[in-house]
């Protein structure tokens, strides 16, 4: 079943601007340059040999300390040949990525929730909104620096009648059992 | 009088409605805007996040044990298969074997889990559609299904039984007698609820050629499981990639031919027959023996080998205060969940968290095809609709 998919892989290297290739077990990944990714994606899409014709999933990561800092994680799914393929690429706080809506559409609320939960900017996106946290929520709750219980709390005023948000008060400081373990 | 031009023409503007978030046929919080022309749909813009509690930061702040737990609490009708996900990844990194008795534990939940869910998706979109009947029916066979999880686990819904390893438990006495007999009687079941509805004029009329997807669309929209095999592709991940013993295995994949809404009712049904035909086999062909993997680095010691091994009381200490330890990786574990492709990316990073947890919720991916699928029906369409994608909104929002 992978025979043909390492093959195609091989052929890959010499034809997409690929910076590392990654094989975890059966799962094959492959890293190229954030201005690069929509041509792989095109390319990996429509070639042929490769007919990576569904977009699976997209996933941001937060590499905090690294110079950059982010990485989003495409993952392609050929019904063809029966491969699925990861695409990576990497980018920094301030620099963007071109959104993939334009080849995958389906690509739209996976970019909508890295960018509501990652704050990585999708560039040319049709509806860049949050879409999973709050409506006028305020930071990017996935990131590594982002605290796990946020930084304000909702409650109901029942002088204002309506829900109210107020910064949060924490009882008992967070812990998270990290320690150094002596074996 | 002299007319106008302009006043001959009436502007009309579209209606806006709120559809949810607690309409029952929403199926939970889905907040959709609709745009309506008369009652006609021009826009459908599904608002959500309302159930969203951040599970995946969570897991990053738990040991791969304690994230366990969550799985269950994301599609809350199908509880096991996504704890299955999860474990399957972890093994992959871990590079984990679990003894072959563990394998069919998981796959008859698994199928039973198919069952529970679909039991649910059917009969709820019928209600929401109209028919009261077939719902109550399904929820009696459901509460039989809750049972077996009860009997194997202590809980009718969030299980945690499935575990990286194996499973938590070996199954009770008895309890093997008791599915075969469910499995006897449960065609019937099935028999009846088809009565009702799959002939019936009312069901037809409100299901064929609605919602209709192109087998072109279904894969631009990223669709899986019955979403895309209702457009007529025979994709299911038990036979395309195979994990457990489901290469060993007798059963075939129903596919749709039109790809609307009744087609995928049918192909609910029946993958409910095959998952029976599953549950069968397992049952001819469980052996005896383990039910766990016996490296205790992994799996916690017994209770008889901890009262009589100082190794096996330092194992369990280990594993339940620090946690199993995964080696660098990541992985994209992908099963054929009720609902579709559940997948788990996973990210380790030698410790005993996660350093990432990705879910790839079926459901998240069927409801934003809902603006694409709706537009130009009826507005009571979109509830046939919201109904055949059998969303539930633990794993959308996540």
């Amino acid at each position: 079943m992978y025979i043909q998919k390492l093959k195609n892989l091989e052929e890959l290297k010499n034809i997409l601007p690929i910076l590392i290739y990654q094989q975890f077990k059966d799962e094959n990944s492959i890293v190229v340059a954030n201005n690069n990714i929509i041509f792989t994606l095109n390319f990996l899409k429509n070639h042929i040999g490769c007919q990576y014709k569904m977009l699976t999933c997209i996933s941001g990561i937060d590499l905090l300390g690294t110079a950059y800092r982010f990485c989003v994680s495409y993952e392609l799914l050929s019904l063809t040949y029966n491969s699925r393929l990861r695409v990576k690429t990497f980018v920094d706080e301030i620099t963007f990525i071109n959104s993939s809506v334009s080849i995958f559409i389906n690509a739209n609320w996976w970019e909508r929730e890295i960018w509501d939960l990652y704050g990585i900017y999708f560039d040319k996106h049709p509806d860049l909104r949050r879409i999973l946290t709050d409506y006028g929520f305020e930071g990017h709750p996935m990131r590594k620096d982002f605290p796990l219980y946020g930084y304000v709390e909702l409650r109901y005023d029942e002088s204002k009648k309506r829900v109210i948000v107020e910064p949060l008060e924490l009882t008992q400081e967070f812990r998270s059992f990290t320690f150094e373990t002596p074996w | 009088m002299i007319l106008k031009k302009k006043e001959l023409v009436r502007e009309l503007k579209n209606f806006t409605i709120n559809f949810g978030p607690q309409h029952p046929a929403a199926h939970g919080v889905l907040r959709l805007i609709l745009e309506l022309d008369g009652e006609v749909i021009k826009r459908a813009d599904p608002h959500i996040g309302l159930l969203h509690r951040g599970t995946e930061k969570l897991i990053e702040y738990k040991t791969y044990l304690q994230a366990l737990p969550y799985f269950d609490r994301l599609d809350y009708v199908s509880m096991m298969a996504q704890e299955h996900t999860y474990s399957l990844a972890v093994e992959k990194i871990g590079n984990i074997k679990i003894p072959l008795r563990a394998q069919y534990i998981r796959v008859l939940f698994a199928e039973i889990t198919r069952i529970l869910n679909h039991l649910l998706s059917v009969g709820c979109h019928a209600m929401d559609v109209g028919a009261m009947t077939p719902f109550l029916w399904a929820f009696e066979e459901r509460e039989k299904l809750m049972e077996f999880y009860e009997r194997v686990s202590g809980a009718r819904m969030h299980a945690a039984y499935i575990r990286p390893g194996g499973v938590s438990a070996d199954l009770p006495l008895g309890f093997l007698d008791d599915v075969y007999l469910f499995a006897n009687q449960f065609a019937l079941r099935l028999d009846e609820i088809e009565e009702m509805l799959t002939g019936s004029r009312i069901w037809k009329e409100r299901l064929v050629d609605i919602g209709v997807v192109s087998s072109k669309k279904a894969i631009d929209w990223g669709f899986s499981g019955v979403m895309l095999r209702g457009s007529g592709l025979p994709w299911d991940l038990r036979k395309t990639q195979p994990y457990e013993i489901y290469s060993e295995l007798n059963f075939s994949i129903p596919v749709g031919s039109s790809g609307d809404c009744y087609d995928r009712y049918l192909i609910r049904v029946e993958e409910m027959r095959q998952s029976l035909f599953l549950i069968q086999q397992c049952l001819e062909k469980i052996p005896e023996g383990t039910i766990k993997s016996s490296n205790y680095k992994i799996t916690a010691p017994s209770r008889i080998e901890m009262k009589t091994s100082m190794e096996a009381v330092i194992h369990h200490f280990k594993l339940y205060t620090e946690g199993l330890v995964l080696p660098h990786g990541e992985t994209y574990t992908a099963t054929e969940a009720p609902k579709g492709e559940f997948g788990v990316y996973l990210i380790s990073n030698n410790t005993e968290k996660p350093y990432r947890c990705k879910i790839k919720a079926p459901g998240f991916g069927h409801l934003q095809a809902l603006n694409d699928m709706s537009i130009g029906h009826m507005i009571a369409d979109v509830v046939t609709i919201i109904g055949t994608q059998d969303i539930v909104f633990g794993e959308v929002d996540r």
